[in-house]
């Protein structure tokens, strides 16, 4: 229609959603059941339309497919969207995870029903735009954008902090991207265009990467998490409304490294290469520390998101070693964190709207009363942990042996975080789970609603099939993860040759 | 050209204007107070057909009066942007000026009077004609302030903007007779050929002199002091006409006068403008934080605003200029939003001008909140608003003029001035309903929806804008 393409598609048909939210009116129960439903319906309509990105989606070619181009803003920029294998699982993840989130709103949310499913439809549009752009202005729109629907979701649906932490997740992130947005016009300036396929091509020259490097990396480094600039994330996470958690941990913080695939490493090969031990040092860091700073704390939502920085940490470490396990290790562990984080939030959303309380004390005992959610509990923690069997266990097995390659040192430390990860995971899981149910508010807890349970079924189903059958994401992200490093080497190469030639 | 041609094909809206004022003054004098509601209505009719003439006026640029004129794509545009200011603002101050009981005709003949200058000033080809513009806008302007004769700060703000807007025209005039001096001629063209390879010393210091007036017409730092204070004690609608329409006239003449007058000596104003642009930005983001009065913290707002779009003029090229043309459309939908929001803020038949004012009102007024949230969003520059396309091409400039510490400070700045916008937001959604407003007017109502609309949907078709812009750019040089 009109010379749009599927892509387009799946990135607006919420907004479609949007515009006829924006028709209802009324407050009263027959009205928000009207808007829940046209959301939800929306949500699952847009799912439906992305499969079939991932069924006429071509395994063995590294370019970008489903391509639409039409001329945009002039001079230069162009609207541009297409997939590839590192794309392509974000935009489903992405898609899939949307009709939970707003499962996850149904009966938790009450007030401004309305306001809150256009933010979240918007945000899901914004969301898919990131993962589809091939326009780096375009990208960037996409990537700020974002922020205005998720900063209300905090603001408005969160807990007794949603204030400042709203203004530090705005702020925080705002930062690191209007430094970007300088590079992105320094690359504009040298490469006289903004369309990703091309900049990708464009030789960039040393010192000049080095500067494009840090700016990016300033954006994508808060985005991910990394360790220092990581403080945002668990306040966001623990004000947040747990469908904003959901979406938080399981995508937008995969936009970060996205971000590092898409651009940095590709577009700046040497600085690249050279900034490694940086990205590692970072890693380890965030790997051992946060781990035991999860160890320590309070507030179930606060333990997760600590572990869910420690589990971006093996991502960057596995993207910049390079080398094809590390790669698709960090890609798998991206989308394996996307389902197993936002499984575990959607867990804690659930004793949460029972016990309006997210302290770690006030629980103990609950396999009692709740024996589905124990096991539904103890699946995905198993998951977080990285058993194998579970998507888990993938992602951090091959970061781990692509890291152990480029450096076994790094690899040595941060294997210790599988034990630490292990230690905090078993842990809140003892406490809260089993234990003597002797708190009086405990005592009549009832197990998971059918609507619950239909929540959790495909995520259980998925994080246990892709555990087992880790091939049908891996392939799919195969061709594109071999070209990023041959082209990758073949440049490193020729510049080492002509520093020998001279 | 004979004297009448030239009138009818390069100054017409002027033309238009001025008769028009005329006829407005007798009506008002012969039907007194009774005379507001036709004086009015007429006054947007005269501004609406000046405005019509430049969108269809289709003769080449050219040069009139022996040379004390010009009428060029660069002028037309920014005349149609001063005219679309003039136009709102008038609608947005009647229900003010009823409420009030300030039902005066003197009102709308001021505001024409004061766009005239402004005219003048932006098609300004000499510093005879420059100074004629600046000082028939200033002075309207200064009344203006003042309207509210009853009230303690409006006279405040009259005296207070009344005193140093002397003081600029003193320097401007200094700087003037500094160039004639030096140069031997006052037109820009003839300076530019004097200094266009060294420049007199003479010529430096008349150059700061006149760009420090300037700056102190458009509020840059660091002479922005009169800004706040005059802006808060103004009467609100005349705040929205300030920081509207007077901005556009005042950056389009600094914008001719370094492009046409100085291109020799660009390395020397370029920095003095780079150091303007700073601290404009710098204060502008920083200073603001504390307010809480809105109008104060607009006021602030505009310095920053000023600072950034003075990002591209530093860049000095017609990518540059292109850049700052595109700001100032985008500033200008953004401030008339704005201040459609701000005369809205009514409690109970008062008028009230604090952020906390608005506490809940998305809550109580679900639709201005959301229009007033994309304003400040598009303030701060955040995508896909029409605020970061603003952003973007002053900074796309700035980099490939390889200013890269500028635009750095311009970013880091955006990110301080976002806190204050977003407090407002956060004030708006976040906060415990304050006592609800009463239901807005007409006209401030559709202000407010049509400029948040065309903010929110400028992404999907900013070819005109564009296109505008780069022709208006593109007749500078």
């Amino acid at each position: 229609m009109f010379g749009f393409g599927i892509l387009s598609g799946v990135t607006f048909l919420p907004l479609v959603g949007v515009a006829f939210l924006l028709t209802q009116k009324g407050d009263d129960e027959a009205s928000l059941r009207n808007i829940r439903w046209a959301t939800l319906a929306t949500t699952l309509a847009t799912f439906a339309l992305s499969l079939f990105i991932w069924s006429g989606f071509d395994q063995t070619s590294a370019a970008f497919q489903f391509v639409e181009e039409k001329s945009w803003l002039g001079s230069g920029l162009v609207y541009k969207m297409g997939v590839d294998g590192f794309s392509m699982p974000f935009v489903l993840l992405t898609t899939f995870l949307m009709p939970f989130a707003i499962l996850a709103s149904w009966d938790s949310i009450q007030k401004r029903v309305k306001a809150y499913m256009i933010a979240f439809l918007v945000l899901e549009t914004l969301m898919v735009g990131v993962f589809c752009a091939l326009d780096i202005v375009l990208f960037y729109l996409f990537f700020e954008g974002g922020l205005i629907p998720m900063f209300l979701i905090i603001g408005i649906w969160g807990g007794k902090r949603r204030v400042y932490a709203s203004f530090k997740f705005f702020l925080y992130t705002l930062v690191g991207s209007l430094l970007m947005l300088i590079a992105i016009l320094a690359m504009y300036g040298k490469a006289g265009t903004t369309d990703i396929t091309v900049l990708l091509k464009t030789d960039f020259p040393k010192d000049m990467q080095t500067w494009l490097w840090l700016a990016f990396f300033a954006s994508f480094a808060v985005k991910m998490p990394m360790w220092p600039v990581h403080t945002w994330l668990p306040d966001a996470h623990v004000e947040a409304p747990t469908a904003g958690s959901v979406i938080l941990a399981a995508i937008l913080l995969k936009m970060g490294g996205y971000g590092f695939i898409r651009f940095s490493l590709p577009m700046f090969p040497d600085a690249s290469t050279h900034f490694a031990p940086l990205i590692y040092a970072l890693s380890v860091i965030a790997i051992v520390y946060t781990s035991l700073v999860a160890l320590v704390q309070e507030d179930i939502k606060k333990l997760i998101a600590y572990s869910s920085v420690a589990h971006m940490g093996y991502v960057t470490m596995g993207l910049f070693t390079l080398n094809a396990q590390g790669m698709q290790g960090a890609i798998f562990q991206m989308i394996s964190h996307g389902f197993v984080s936002g499984a575990l939030f959607l867990c804690v959303g659930v004793i949460y709207d029972r016990m309006h309380t997210r302290e770690i004390a006030a629980y103990g005992g609950l396999v009692n009363r709740m024996p589905i959610y124990a096991f539904v509990f103890m699946l995905f923690t198993m998951a977080n942990v990285g058993l194998p069997g579970t998507t888990g266990f993938i992602g951090e097995f091959l970061s781990l042996a692509g890291t152990f390659q480029a450096n076994s040192w790094v690899a040595l430390i941060a294997t210790s975080g599988v034990i630490f990860s292990a230690a905090y995971a078993l842990y809140l899981y003892r406490r809260v789970i089993f234990g003597v149910l002797d708190k009086a508010s405990l005592m009549n807890i009832a197990d998971l609603t059918p609507r619950e349970i239909a929540i959790f079924a495909p995520l259980v189903l998925i994080t246990i099939y892709y555990g087992v059958q880790p091939q049908a994401i891996l392939n799919a992200t195969q061709a594109s993860v071999d070209n990023l490093i041959q082209t990758h080497t073949a440049l490193i190469d020729a510049v080492k040759l002509a520093a020998a030639g001279q | 050209m004979p004297f009448f041609v030239q009138l009818a094909h390069h100054f017409l809206p002027e033309t238009i204007l001025a008769v028009g004022v005329m006829a407005l003054i007798i009506i008002g004098a012969f039907r007194g107070e009774r005379g507001f509601g036709l004086v009015d209505e007429m006054a947007v009719g005269i501004l609406g057909l000046a405005l019509v003439t430049i969108a269809l006026s289709s003769t080449p640029g050219a040069s009139i009066f022996d040379g004390a004129y010009v009428d060029d794509g660069f002028s037309r545009f920014m005349k149609a942007l001063t005219l679309i200011g003039a136009i709102v603002s008038i609608l947005l101050s009647v229900d003010w000026l009823q409420r009030n009981g300030l039902e005066k005709f003197e009102y709308p003949v001021l505001i024409i009077l004061s766009t005239l200058g402004m005219l003048l000033l932006i098609s300004a080809d000499n510093l005879i004609a420059l100074y004629l513009g600046l000082e028939l806008m200033s002075l309207a302007l200064y009344v203006m302030a003042a309207f509210a004769r009853d009230d303690g700060k409006s006279s405040e703000a009259g005296l207070k903007y009344f005193v140093l807007g002397a003081l600029s025209s003193g320097m401007m005039l200094y700087g003037a007779s500094l160039l004639y001096g030096f140069a031997g001629t006052i037109s820009f063209s003839g300076i530019a050929a004097s200094v266009s390879t060294s420049a007199p010393i003479g010529v430096i210091f008349g150059l700061v002199f006149v760009l420090a007036a300037l700056a102190f017409k458009m509020s840059a730092a660091p002479f922005h002091m009169w800004t706040p204070d005059v802006y808060q004690g103004a009467p609100t609608p005349v705040t929205a006409f300030f920081a509207s329409a007077a901005k556009m006239a005042a950056v389009a003449i600094t914008l001719r006068l370094v492009f046409t007058a100085f291109p020799g000596v660009k390395d020397q104003w370029r920095q003095i403008i780079v150091f303007i642009s700073i601290a404009s930005m710098l204060l502008g983001s920083f200073a603001a934080i504390g307010q809480e009065n809105i109008k104060r913290l607009m006021a602030y707002s505009s310095i920053g605003h000023m600072g950034f779009a003075l990002i591209g003029l530093a860049a000095a090229d017609e990518a540059g200029v292109r850049g700052v043309v595109i700001y100032l459309t985008i500033y200008l939908i953004m401030t008339l939003g704005t201040f459609a929001a701000i005369l809205a803020m009514r409690v109970e038949g008062r008028y009230v001008e604090n952020v906390a004012d608005l506490a809940g009102l998305s809550r109580t007024n679900g639709w201005m909140a959301f229009f007033l949230a994309m304003l400040m969003f598009s303030l701060a520059g955040v995508p896909p608003l029409a605020g970061f396309f603003a952003k973007y091409y002053v900074l796309l400039a700035a980099v490939d003029a390889g200013l890269f510490g500028l635009a750095v400070i311009g970013v880091l700045a955006s990110a301080v001035a976002a806190y204050y916008y977003l407090r407002v937001v956060k004030v708006m959604y976040f906060d415990e309903p304050a006592p609800a407003f009463d239901r807005a007017p007409k006209a401030l109502r559709a202000v407010l929806a049509v400029s948040t609309l065309a903010l929110l949907g400028f992404w999907v078709y900013p070819t005109p804008v564009m296109d505008a812009a780069a022709a208006a750019a593109k007749s500078l040089f």
